[in-house]
């Protein structure tokens, strides 16, 4: 069980310039079935052995594609989230760093019409464990089990995605939803799909200064929380005014700050690790009481 | 990227909102000559990238020519916020009957623009919006539609601008909405908005943040970035590929991904140590990588150990050890390093450190210790 992907879905990638081919091909070896790529003008093509066309909605009518990951440069992410949201992709990943906010505000607003569910941009993008990756992690630090795990952050997903399958704790999905301000898949709606997952015993959420999605998931699972969740926040010891790396990692005012966040989750009875280390621990602790 | 107050000016003349006529000045002559040009009462104002420029004696009236260079000589290179003033701003003064407040930033929550209009100006938003939020008339617009009229016409009611004024406000608003769109904005100010004792309305003040994602399209803009020597730094580790931010403590951290940098400030807090920057290589962290990031943690003379976190995905670890070890050969540290490698081919990398002259390790949790002791002042023992 999974939310969002698994074993059926069929994706097309975006953009299949270097970094894309070279992905396209370690999500194959994951078992992901690749089915196409976009280049405009290279249509009727391959690199290595994925059909090319020159629209996504080629791509959907030749091989049936229902999701998308996207790897064009950031002058053109908008118009290829886009292009993905029109042909009703169910599930688009954009890994694309450095969008333009105002472009991802009106990505938002088009998103907002759609049955599309966009994971980023900027971000690892999700795996199924043992199903399907479509994202950049590398998929020996996860393994299939009980827990749903969304994180704001790249890297220390995958450190933490490489605690808790060391310690035996696999996970059903994990979504890597991007740190920028303006996002497709925020941190509740994320966390709403695990709730809703039966196979999700434990939700752990990965959150950072800036912003109030964490907050927000907070008050979600105070209200509507049907299992346990583990929480952790980077960036405690940020200073307010400066943005740290993400460009949605920012203390402005009293706004974003790691003690709210902190303070709304255990106000909300999710205890939150001081470290990522803690979190395989309270983890555990969180299925022995679940 | 912060433009200078005369800069946004310069862009919402262009947009059709009045503003005030002015004169930039980098001496006390000029800033003479162009309260002469104006021909009255006029007022110095010094640009930096820094709120509360008046309470720190940054905005100054004169009456005269003569008081104009006066101050403008006390303002030039005056510090404030931290930031050297090297120019000056010479305005015509207002006339000023009321003052207003019009903005326009990102709602994160509603992932929406939000246009903020106040017949409370001149002070603090942030300060009106926690203790009187009522006092603020808001309204989201449809970034694919923009500030359509009714939307503006509503805020003015909401607001309760004045009814001589309200066509005039509503239009500044659509006007400063599209002067946020056109230039990609972050955030763009109006305060304080000057209604004059004539009826009319004019730009007092101008702030205009641009989204650096942007900066490729908004080639024009890209060009006015003015760097205080305060930010140099900062600047050449952009330039690089970094994020980088200095802090104020003394142990240097370099990592691979913000939110694991993040995590690694915190876990040298946590130990009751004081990180001296936030520096995120990004990803391939090869060895001209890994050499640039040491230079720029090591120009902070605070610096008296480097936490080096990476956490290999893609970029494996035996690479970045063979990077770190030709960067320790060549230019040997001043200071202590600690490096933690984790993930792909990690063993590998940790095999190749043992017996170099830095303390590798295996957790975030045990480097942070290690480089908060070094920090410290206490001995290296090197790879025991």
């Amino acid at each position: 069980m999974s939310v969002l992907v698994g074993r059926d879905t069929r994706v097309v990638v975006q953009g299949l310039g270097r970094e894309g081919t070279f992905h396209a091909g370690r999500m194959r070896e994951y078992g992901t079935k690749v089915v196409a790529g976009t280049k405009p003008g290279a249509g009727g093509t391959k690199v290595d052995g994925i059909p090319l066309f020159d629209t996504v909605a080629q791509a959907v009518d030749e091989t049936g594609a229902n999701a998308s990951i996207i790897f064009v440069p950031a002058p053109g992410a908008m118009d290829a989230m886009l292009e993905a949201i029109d042909n009703e992709l169910s599930v688009v990943v954009c890994i694309t760093e450095g969008t333009p906010v105002q472009d991802m505000t009106k990505v938002a607003s088009l998103l907002e019409r759609s049955a599309t569910t966009l994971i980023g941009p900027n971000c690892p993008g999700l795996i199924t464990p043992g199903e399907c990756k479509i994202g950049i992690m590398p998929a020996e630090n996860f393994s299939p089990g009980p827990i749903g795990f969304v994180s704001r952050s790249g890297t220390l997903t995958y450190e933490i995605a490489d605690a808790l399958s060391r310690a035996g704790l696999g996970q059903t999905t994990c979504l890597g939803i991007g740190g920028d301000p303006v996002i497709g898949l925020p941190t509740p709606e994320a966390v709403r799909l695990f709730n809703e997952d039966p196979a999700t015993e434990v939700i752990v959420i990965v959150g950072e200064i800036g912003g109030s999605a964490e907050e927000h998931a907070a008050e979600y699972m105070r209200a509507h929380g049907k299992k346990p969740a583990v929480a952790f926040i980077a960036g405690r010891s940020a200073p307010p005014g400066k943005r740290m790396g993400h460009a949605g990692a920012i203390v402005s005012g009293n706004q974003g700050t790691a003690e709210s966040k902190v303070k709304a989750f255990e106000d909300a009875g999710v205890p939150v690790a001081n470290a990522p280390s803690e979190i395989p621990g309270l983890v555990k602790a969180a299925l022995r009481r679940g | 990227m912060k433009l200078h107050e005369y800069q946004a000016k310069q862009l919402l003349a262009r947009a059709g909102i009045p503003i005030p006529e002015g004169r930039i000045a980098t001496t006390p002559e000029e800033a003479e000559a162009a309260a002469r040009a104006l021909d009255g009462t006029v007022v110095v104002k010094a640009q930096v990238h820094a709120g509360g420029r008046g309470k720190a004696g940054g905005i100054k009236v004169a009456k005269t020519p003569n008081e104009a260079r006066e101050h403008a000589s006390a303002i030039l290179h005056k510090q404030i916020k931290g930031l050297r003033v090297r120019k000056v701003y010479v305005e015509r003064a207002a006339s000023i009957a009321k003052e207003l407040y019009l903005g326009i930033t990102l709602d994160r929550d509603r992932r929406r623009p939000v246009v903020m209009l106040s017949t409370v100006g001149g002070m603090d938003i942030e300060e009106v919006a926690a203790s009187t939020p009522e006092k603020i008339a808001r309204g989201w617009p449809d970034p694919v539609l923009g500030v359509l009229p009714y939307q503006a016409r509503a805020l003015c009611f909401d607001a309760g601008v004045p009814a001589e004024q309200r066509n005039a406000v509503a239009d500044m608003a659509q006007r400063l909405y599209g002067v946020y769109a056109k230039t990609d904005a972050t955030l763009i100010e109006i305060n304080p908005l000057f209604i004059q004792n004539d009826g009319s309305v004019l730009a007092g003040d101008a702030k205009l943040d641009i989204d650096d994602n942007a900066l490729f399209r908004q080639t024009e803009l890209r060009d006015w970035k003015e760097v205080s020597p305060n930010e140099e730094v900062e600047e050449r580790a952009r330039a690089l590929g970094f994020a980088y931010v200095q802090l104020d403590g003394d142990v240097g951290i370099i990592g691979n991904g913000a939110g694991l940098v993040m995590g690694t400030l915190d876990a040298v807090k946590n130990v009751g140590g004081h990180a001296a920057n936030f520096l995120d290589v990004g990803g391939g962290a090869k060895e001209a990588v890994v050499k640039a990031a040491l230079e720029i943690v090591l120009a902070n003379k605070k610096v008296k150990s480097v936490l080096i976190n990476i956490f290999g995905g893609i970029t494996r670890g035996d690479e970045v050890a063979k990077g770190i070890l030709s960067v320790i050969a060549q230019h040997p540290p001043a200071v202590p390093l600690v490096i933690r490698l984790s993930g792909t081919e990690a063993e590998a990398g940790r095999k190749l450190l043992v017996g170099a002259p830095l303390e590798s390790r295996t957790t975030m949790d045990e480097a942070a210790k290690e480089a908060v002791r070094l920090a410290a002042g206490g001995k290296a023992h090197f790879n025991t």
